[in-house]
């Protein structure tokens, strides 16, 4: 056995040694210190709910030996198989269960169980041990607890902060005797907020500007200028659209279309009008419901339906209408709440404190929608929108809803919500979740551990909205700026952005949560006045350069000591192809497009047989469709646009509130061969070449529109090497072939020879790291 | 047992380090960029997955799973129920329904008459396996075949069904059974990727796939299933412009990483050198990806055994012979669908056709394999979401009827990969209950996750505070059909 041991060592350390990063660098135990004050929320707490809590947390269904770890009037209670011991003795980890049973050698005593697959690790067992020592006080979980204003920490740099951010951010990095970035290049500065605050890269004209501004309110200004910029809704929605699961088709089998894009436009003028973010989430649960409700908040609740339909024939009506009402409980819950309120969906949960009960109270007020869970099969486009519905007319759109991009004249119907008037439809505790396996009835509740249902709140959605923008809550408004703050910095304040429970990571920098949590509270819930203070902070204008100290101290740049790097999200991708080319069309909202897309994709998925509506075959745009923006492209669910998918953008198929970031070998195939990107390079080709310039000065302003900046001169030389071996090697039939992509036209009269050479250096521009990387 | 690990575990290692030497220094990187969540140090601490994968020596290394996308009837293909025939248009007893939930497709009928099978069944190789006489090149290979007749699924329509098949989970978007695999043991073929999914569709009715049956989940989006299709441009973007040749590529990459060179140097991100990989693999697998699915090598006599359809890209026989080259590549898990198995009506013809696409080429990638020396590494799985009811849906006449859903009771079969041959599982005599061994879809996958080397109860990743894998929370190992 001990020579089996060997073995292994040497195995795995040769393993180890191959990869040149140390597999498993992040278990260092060795590496962690022990706290002088052992914190119950921020050491104890996560190690408890991640290794115990299963069997003695939170589900009574599942919970051993009698014995609860959650609370501290229980763990402190006699045992109940052992009455003369105690789980935890304050101050004495000797006598105290907990303790003895997580340190023992002996298996059959061993906690937790070896069949668990569960083990602590000696730093954890340490520290349980000072915890109880230090008399294992337990506290209330952090995100449960309401943010208070916190003060604005003393920093010794005075200089550096430029608004309270700062201050949060530098204490912290000042404690790990850690410098902030210099402040970022103008050109590169620029680039990252005009993405960060449109989705696009700035126009040259702007750049010049900015670059000949040397006021000190320039970037002030830059910044207003974007807020102001009808893009700035197009970026901010595109986020949301994930959190609520929009798509352009029902999902499921056959999943044919859906008109629910006026939805989308609605998000779009929402952000653009800066709709207070209390507001903006009322009017999507409850705008049925508000006294006088008016269409647009009407159009608002398309939010909640949202969830894919189904066409299948033969289903079971009130199978799928329990999966919808699950589908909302479980967006409000993860979007608004932060939290995986669906893990109570068949038992208690088993970390959190949420009961199965409270999630059924919960479900319950979703539960009384006029709908079914099968209307129709795939049909006509009466079938676009499932009931409750509203049509919008031609009226509208000339009125109260001048925002819907309405094309034409044709009725426009959109999935909405409205309850049962005449009676209510009861609720009942689904055992394991079963749609037809009917528990105890419930009424409409919220779990009370994050803030109790007050009586002054109607029993509906209303009522459901009321308390979750109620100032105490100690939620919503910590979840929405940490998901904003995610947008900018690439990773939230707790990283975990749609768990903000037990199993949740802890805030890297809490206080600064809940300053800026309170904050946005006191000053009506601004979004745009949120996103301006992230973007002028000293924060996020630090430049993005990672010295090799800086990646040895704080590899995940946690403590934000310089600007994060990151991929840009698939759909800006497209839009920065397609603006630094000249080709995007600024449109707004209105149906989604069908740009190119490799041939046969809906082909090969589509059923045989039934009905195959309107997206059996992919009928790909033609002119302005196919340059509209990355967020207007098609979502077939079934079917997502692969360009897309590729960069990791949502498959709409439920709520997600933190995309992944991936670098694989799909998305250079993309980039080196997607139609979209060749025919870009090849428009900018033309466009330049007409231009009176050297072929360096072309390769330079390319460079200058794609990058957002000056290329340097050895980018310069490389680059206009490789046009001049272009040059040399393309024959006027290959020029033809390297310039039959895309539809835009050529220009008569141009040298082709000339424009393949210069479109190949584009391309390889195109393909830069830099490029489609905020940095 | 411990000691077959260790070797495992010795050779594995040599191969890497052999592989890397070859590559030289630069490929380190990419392996970790390949095998991301195990060797990265991040997914593997991060999800508790403990360091010891696989968990046990594999049987298998590669799985190959033909999925008859629509629910083949076990009435007509391994299940031979001679009662049917004898009480041909009575009603189904209720004592044999038990309350079994009905699709809103039937729910209506007023009757449910039983019905046998058109065809006959014969009696094949050692185990006397009855076949039908749909499945004449199958007849001939099952003393190879673990049929399993006993298996049983909790949805009753295809999107649930098919998505609990393949993700353990009826809705919410889990990663499948190929993007698990993919995480848990990455890929064999540095420049092909570890799952890969091919798509092929009978002459008979049925719904159509949907791309979340390949997806990574939360997983890392590495691990989600590449879709090879027929057609000039076998995956998305892989082909370079008309115009362009392959000196001409490299040469326009070496700028580009010259030109991103300069960046790092600038900017000192890590990131950037990982693009320059992706690149390098991209490049590579534009050579790698034509090679093999080019089948213009292949000789006559495979040609021949597959059948002529396999000339045809898209073909279910031309996917088989792509699927044994992947998988003889080093493809982790290469799944196909073939769709078109959904007979609620004209079961007869439609049922004869959508055999004959699929009979002689399944029984082939067998032959295939066996002769090649493959079989025993390769688990191959052959089987639909669902089975089909004793009672006909719609009107019985006498030579024409169909089936609806059926969740409780259908067949499936496996070969290779460590399985035994043989026949488990038993229903009724009416085909409609188990009676004996009875296998959940859980259990199955548990069963292939262990062919592999893996534990399913440990092979797991923690997304949202939760530990989630395959089989959800249960599955059994089916010890009785392992070898």
């Amino acid at each position: 056995m001990q020579r089996l041991g060997y073995i292994f060592l040497v195995v795995f350390g040769l393993a180890g040694a191959l990869y040149s990063c140390n597999p498993f660098a992040k278990s260092g135990e060795a590496a962690v210190s022990m706290p002088d004050s052992v914190s119950y929320n921020f050491d104890i707490r996560p190690i408890l709910s991640d290794k115990c809590y299963a069997c003695h947390g939170p589900d009574a269904n599942k919970r051993e030996a009698g014995l609860r770890l959650d609370k501290a009037d229980e763990a402190y209670k006699a045992l109940k198989e052992n009455p003369g011991a105690h789980a935890l003795v304050a101050g004495k980890p000797e006598l105290s269960e907990v303790f003895l049973r997580i340190s023992t050698k002996d298996s059959s005593q061993m906690m937790p169980p070896p069949n668990s697959n569960l083990k602590l690790l000696p730093h954890e067992i340490d520290l349980i041990e000072k915890w109880i020592k230090q008399g294992a006080k337990y506290e209330k979980h952090w995100s449960f607890v309401a943010p208070k204003t916190p003060a604005i920490p003393v920093v010794e740099n005075k200089e550096w902060p430029k608004n309270e951010i700062d201050y949060f951010i530098l204490q912290k990095q000042e404690q790990k005797g850690l410098e902030p970035n210099p402040e970022a290049d103008k050109e590169r500065l620029l680039k990252r907020v005009s993405l960060d605050l449109t989705g696009l890269p700035p126009t040259l004209n702007m750049m010049n500007g900015f670059m000949a501004d040397n006021s000190p309110k320039a970037y002030e200004k830059v910044v207003d200028q974007l807020l102001k910029s009808p893009a700035y809704g197009e970026k901010m929605a595109l986020h949301w659209l994930d959190v609520a699961r929009y798509a352009d088709s029902h999902g499921y089998q056959d999943d044919n279309y859906r008109s629910q894009w006026p939805w989308r436009d609605w998000v779009i003028h929402a952000y653009n009008e800066n709709l207070p973010y209390d507001k903006f989430i009322t009017w999507q649960i409850a705008g049925d419901l508000l006294p006088n409700s008016t269409k647009e908040q009407l159009l608002a609740t398309g939010f909640n339906r949202n969830h894919k339909i189904t066409e299948e024939g033969g289903v079971i009506d009130e199978e799928y209408r329990v999966e919808y009402v699950t589908d909302r409980t479980n967006t409000f819950g993860k979007a608004l709440l932060g939290v995986t309120l669906e893990c109570a969906h068949c038992h208690d949960h088993k970390y959190d404190p949420f009961s199965q009960k409270e999630y059924y109270q919960m479900f319950s007020f979703f539960n009384n929608v006029k709908e079914v869970g099968f209307e129709s099969l795939v049909g006509g486009p009466e079938t676009w929108a499932k009931k409750p519905k509203m049509e919008i007319t031609n009226e509208d759109v000339k009125s109260i809803l001048k925002f819907v991009n309405k094309p034409d004249t044709t009725n426009l119907i959109v999935s909405v919500m409205g309850d049962n008037t005449d009676s209510v439809r009861k609720t009942y505790i689904l055992k394991r979740g079963v749609y037809d396996n009917h528990g105890d009835q419930v009424q409409p509740g919220v779990p009370v551990a994050i803030l109790p249902f007050s009586n002054k709140y109607p029993k509906n959605r209303l009522g459901l909205a009321e308390w979750a923008t109620d100032k105490r809550n100690p939620l919503t408004s910590r979840v929405f700026v940490n998901q904003v703050w995610q947008e900018f910095f690439g990773k939230g304040i707790v990283k975990t952005s749609g768990d903000f429970g037990m199993q949740g990571e802890l805030p890297s920098h809490p206080a600064l949560l809940d300053w800026l949590a309170s904050d946005f509270m006191s000053h009506g819930w601004d979004t745009k006045r949120l996103v301006k203070q992230i973007v002028t902070s000293a924060t996020y204008r630090q430049s993005a350069v990672i010295t090799k100290d800086k990646l040895a101290a704080d590899p995940d740049n946690i403590l934000l000591a310089r600007s994060p790097r990151y991929r840009i999200k698939a759909e800006f991708i497209k839009d920065l192809v397609l603006s630094s080319s000249g080709l995007l069309n600024k449109t707004i909202g209105g149906p989604s497009v069908k740009p190119y897309q490799p041939a046969g994709l809906w082909e090969a998925a589509a059923s045989t047989g039934g009905s195959l509506g309107i997206l059996g075959s992919y009928k790909q745009a033609h002119g302005a469709g196919l340059y509209r923006r990355g967020m207007y492209t098609f979502i077939k669910r079934t079917v997502p646009p692969p360009s897309m998918g590729i960069f990791d953008a949502s498959n709409r198929d439920q709520c997600e509130v933190k995309r992944q970031s991936t670098n694989t070998p799909l998305q250079a195939l993309a980039m080196m061969n997607d139609p979209m990107v060749l025919e870009a390079a090849r428009v900018l080709a033309a466009r330049l070449q007409q231009e009176k310039s050297t072929g360096e000065e072309k390769i330079n302003k390319a460079f200058h529109l794609i990058i957002c900046r000056t290329p340097g001169q050895k980018e310069s030389a490389l680059l206009t090497d490789l046009y001049n071996w272009r040059l040399q090697g393309i024959t006027p039939q290959k020029a033809a072939k390297l310039l039959a992509v895309g539809e835009y036209p050529i220009p008569k009269n141009i040298d082709k020879v000339k424009l393949a050479a210069l479109m190949q250096v584009i391309v390889n521009i195109y393909n830069l790291e830099e490029t489609i990387t905020k940095t | 047992m411990a000691k077959e690990f260790v070797e495992h575990i010795l050779n594995q290692n040599r191969r890497r380090f052999l592989s890397k030497l070859s590559l030289g220094l630069g490929s380190v990187a990419l392996g970790s960029l390949l095998v991301p969540d195990l060797f990265s140090g991040l997914g593997a601490e991060e999800a508790g997955l403990p360091p010891g994968i696989p968990h046990f020596a594999p049987k298998a290394q590669r799985v190959i799973y033909l999925f008859q996308n629509g629910a083949p009837s076990q009435l007509e293909s391994f299940d031979y129920k001679p009662k049917l025939r004898e009480m041909w248009g009575q009603e189904l007893p209720a004592s044999v329904r038990m309350g079994q939930r009905l699709t809103g497709m039937t729910s209506g009928q007023a009757s449910f008459p039983l019905v046998g099978s058109f065809v006959d069944f014969k009696q094949y190789g050692q185990s006397g396996a009855w076949v039908s006489d749909l499945f004449p090149y199958t007849s001939k290979i099952v003393d190879d075949l673990c049929i399993v007749k006993s298996m049983y699924t909790e949805a009753i329509n295809h999107d649930p069904a098919l998505t609990f098949f393949q993700t353990g989970a009826q809705q919410g978007n889990r990663p499948s059974m190929g993007a698990w695999l993919s995480y848990g043991l990455g890929s064999e073929n540095k420049n092909l990727p570890a799952f890969t999914v091919l798509l092929s569709r009978g002459k008979g009715v049925g719904q159509g796939v949907y791309s979340k049956l390949w997806t990574n989940g939360f997983l890392d989006s590495i691990h989600q299933g590449v879709q090879f299709s027929k057609g000039e441009e076998p995956v998305l973007y892989l082909n370079d412009q008309d115009g362009l040749n392959k000196a001409e590529r490299r040469k326009m990459l070496d700028n580009l990483a010259a030109v991103n060179q300069l960046s790092y140097e600038e900017m000192g991100d890590p990131e950037i050198n990982a693009k320059i990989q992706q690149y390098e693999m991209a490049y590579r697998m534009q050579t790698a990806i034509p090679e093999v699915t080019d089948v213009s090598k292949e000789p006559d006599d495979i040609i021949k055994m597959y059948g002529p359809d396999c000339l045809v890209p898209g073909t279910y026989a031309a996917n088989c012979l792509l699927a044994r080259k992947l998988s003889e590549n080093g493809v982790r898990f290469v799944q196909l669908y073939h769709q078109g198995w959904d007979q609620h009506g004209n079961l007869p013809g439609d049922m004869r056709k959508q055999a004959m696409d699929v009979d002689q080429a399944s029984a082939a990638l067998i032959t295939d394999l066996k002769q090649r020396g493959l079989l025993d590494e390769t688990l191959v799985i052959w089987g639909g979401e669902f089975g089909r009811t004793n009672y006909s849906q719609g009107v019985l006449t006498k030579d024409n009827y169909g089936r609806d859903h059926h969740p409780r009771c259908f067949s499936i079969w496996m070969a290779g990969g460590g399985i035994k041959p043989g026949v488990y599982g038993e229903s009724d005599d009416f085909g409609y209950n188990i009676v004996k061994n009875p296998v959940h879809v859980h259990d199955f996958q548990a069963t292939v996750l262990n062919q592999l080397g893996l534990d399913h109860e440990k092979l797991i990743y923690k997304h949202l505070g939760r530990r989630y894998r395959l089989t959800d929370v249960s599955g059994k190992v089916v010890r009785d059909i392992i070898a």
